[in-house]
């Protein structure tokens, strides 16, 4: 791989669920073309995954910004939805402010930022009341 | 077990992705919440659940899922088929129940853990 950045910038749409996943899938398409070893894209196609889906039941979409260089890959999925109010519970696995409608969809079952923070190298949230959230992932390629 | 095994086993039909019949598949996952499928599963496995939305073909995506089948007798949309046959994913339907399922596949001989311990 060349020693240029690449940066990909996506709409996350949250109008159709069924839609929700296409960012994460074009990533996992670019990094498996970019021959990045296939243990990180699963690492990075899941967390961006799992921010993606969030983005989309709690936030009403956002968008994602992600960079490819040759050492890192880094995702930050931003939205303008209602904020966490409390991130430490959000950060406990099995804690979530899901509707049910969600949770039958097979989500909201609270794994998601726990989830995003254990297939991640490093992992940021910034949060602020009925402004917004910003997710930020990082995966080493090395 | 190959895929075309668990069809044997599980009495399935195959509704897409023919061409993973030959596939090895060292383990299964019984779930309907995919947030778990993406937290424990680590290994190649066979994805069963009574869960009936894209999201399944877009979790099994990200984990490099290959196999997924419906229990219960579900039938997926044209929808979950075609975009299974886009990213080459074998879809089975079994009329089993997913209890049923998990202990037909185990009872068979797939009895890998695949997941993180």
């Amino acid at each position: 791989m060349s020693e240029e950045i690449i940066r990909l910038h996506y709409d996350i749409n949250a109008e159709d669920f069924s839609a929700a996943g296409e960012a994460s899938s074009s990533v996992k398409k670019t990094l498996t073309r970019l021959g990045i070893n296939p243990n990180v894209i699963k690492r990075v196609a899941i967390a961006m995954y799992e921010a993606e889906i969030n983005a989309v039941i709690h936030a009403d979409g956002g968008y994602a910004d992600v960079s490819i260089s040759p050492t890192e890959i880094v995702v930050v999925i931003t939205d303008h939805g209602p904020g966490i109010p409390d991130l430490d519970k959000a950060m406990t696995a099995g804690w979530s402010t899901a509707s049910q409608e969600v949770r039958e969809l097979g989500f909201g079952a609270g794994m998601g930022l726990p989830n995003m923070k254990r297939y991640t190298d490093d992992m940021h949230v910034e949060s602020e009341i009925n402004v917004g959230t910003k997710v930020t992932l990082i995966i080493k390629i090395t | 077990m190959k895929v075309s095994k668990i069809i044997e086993v599980l009495d399935a039909e195959l509704l897409t992705g023919e061409e993973n019949l030959d596939l090895d598949i060292l383990s299964g996952c019984g779930a309907d919440l995919m947030s778990d499928v993406m937290a424990f599963v680590k290994d190649s496995v066979v994805l069963c659940t009574g869960l009936l939305n894209p999201q399944v073909v877009r979790t099994a995506e990200m984990m490099d899922i290959r196999v997924i089948c419906f229990v219960r007798g579900k039938i997926p949309g044209e929808a979950i088929v075609d975009l299974a046959k886009e990213k080459g994913i074998t879809i089975l339907t079994t009329k089993n129940p997913l209890f049923i399922t998990c202990g037909l596949l185990y009872s068979a001989g797939l009895i890998g853990r695949g997941v993180w311990d």
